[in-house]
């Protein structure tokens, strides 16, 4: 037993495995660690905030029939970081960060992709990715149509084509009006 | 023989400051030239005696050490010292950290020195560590008994280069919040502690808890970011680097001193 009482022989002892100065020495080390083991927890739990100040992730984004058919709208880009895109049948909003290491990346109407400056990683207008390091496609985020008919924005809800997300109704608002 | 009796010196301004109890409370040990108190003039001294009081002739050539360990050793003095200066400037806050480092820059007497010296002995420090492991590689020192501070020597490094990065937020320009977005994302694929990473989900790590988030303090490079980075930056690495380094020299000499054979 570490931390024994080497002087002392067996008998005299009382033939326990472990002596009184052991227990008192385990308690007394086992006290002293313990304290140590949960300030140490408490450290790390302080570091995970409950609450954050964040910028609120949901925006209204207008009206269905201000964007363009088959258009990347980047009206909402610089302040809320998402593509509006509009097709025949409906809209869905894309994130714009990178799926490799979180840049934004930017729509290039001429070749009709998304590029992202940092690695090169390059999307095609549906968000799938088909160049450079990133390896899977960019996010889409919810889309709804408020009371008062205009699109509302919520990126704390995102969708992963990978997962099949994409399929989700709420990824995707149907609007086929002028 | 009048003329082989000591004339009586007049005291010097050495003398003067010396020869008095503050002097010698502090300094114990004088000026005397012999072997004996040399070794006591060093060993009674709280920062040299890190130092061996004795040393190989070959120990101070440049050609078998470069130097290059204690070239590092001073470039982080010089990022501590200015470091320091710059603080008193520096409000670690989105709101401000920007435009502190502009006013440093462009406002503040030898603001724009002091922290382009910090940016280039940083630089400096992370060449020389380089320059410092090839040296010792090359030479074998880190071959039994010294094999334990070539482990402290890597941690070294480690820290450099986290101090590095994580100085690198503090100017709060573009450069300084992409990089470190790239740099933090990184952390997502932190195997068992990052949500992306191997075993990460199993072990319930989400975006909002794993290794990312807790540098981040948040979803994104925000200021809680910065400020986190900044407390990482002056304090908590410097603390543990500078432990370290106190480790390292001291291990130096217990391992047999300095590029000697053993």
């Amino acid at each position: 037993m570490p931390g024994g009482n080497p002087g002392i022989p067996e008998a005299q002892a009382g033939n326990n495995i472990w002596s009184r100065r052991d227990i008192a020495s385990l308690a007394g080390w086992g006290a002293i660690l313990t304290c140590f083991a949960i300030a140490g927890g408490a450290i790390v739990r302080l570091l995970f905030p409950r609450v954050l100040f964040e910028p609120p992730t949901s925006f209204k984004a207008g009206y269905p029939n201000e964007y363009t058919i088959g258009d990347v709208s980047e009206k909402w880009m610089k302040s809320q970081r998402v593509w509006i895109v509009r097709q025949p049948n409906g809209i869905y909003a894309l994130l714009g960060i990178c799926t490799h290491l979180g840049c934004t990346p930017r729509w290039l109407g001429p070749e009709n992709k998304f590029k992202c400056p940092c690695h090169g990683s390059g999307y095609t207008k549906d968000g799938i990715n088909f160049e450079g390091p990133t390896p899977r496609p960019l996010e889409r985020v919810k889309v709804a149509l408020a009371d008062d008919g205009q699109i509302v924005v919520d990126k704390a809800f995102r969708y992963r084509y990978e997962l099949g997300q994409w399929d989700d109704p709420a990824a995707f608002v149907k609007f086929t009006g002028a | 023989m009048a003329d082989s009796s000591p004339t009586p010196k007049k005291a010097s301004i050495f003398d003067v400051l010396t020869n008095n109890y503050v002097w010698r409370s502090i300094f114990r040990h004088g000026y005397q030239d012999t072997p004996r108190n040399r070794v006591l003039q060093v060993s009674s001294n709280v920062w040299l005696h890190l130092h061996p009081s004795k040393m190989r002739r070959h120990g101070i050539r440049y050609r078998h050490t470069w130097c290059a360990g204690g070239l590092t050793f001073l470039l982080y003095l010089c990022t501590v010292v200015t470091g320091v200066v710059l603080m008193f400037y520096y409000r670690p806050t989105g709101e401000y950290a920007y435009w502190d480092v502009k006013y440093l820059d462009f406002d503040v007497p030898f603001g724009m020195i002091m922290r382009n010296m910090h940016r280039w002995s940083a630089h400096g420090m992370v060449i020389f560590i380089w320059l410092h492991m090839f040296r010792v590689f090359m030479t074998g020192s880190y071959k039994p008994p010294r094999e334990f501070n070539w482990v402290v020597g890597v941690n070294l490094l480690t820290l450099t280069l986290l101090l590095s990065f994580t100085g690198y937020l503090l100017p709060w320009d573009q450069l300084a919040i992409w990089a470190v977005t790239v740099g933090t994302n990184m952390a997502r694929a932190t195997p068992l502690l990052g949500n992306e990473g191997p075993f990460g989900p199993q072990l319930g790590m989400t975006p909002r808890y794993d290794a990312r988030s807790l540098l981040t303090a948040g979803t994104v490079v925000g200021s809680a970011t910065l400020l986190r980075f900044y407390v990482l930056h002056c304090i908590f690495i410097p603390i543990i680097a500078s432990i370290l380094m106190i480790l390292h020299f001291w291990r130096i000499r217990k391992d047999g001193g300095i590029s000697g054979p053993l």
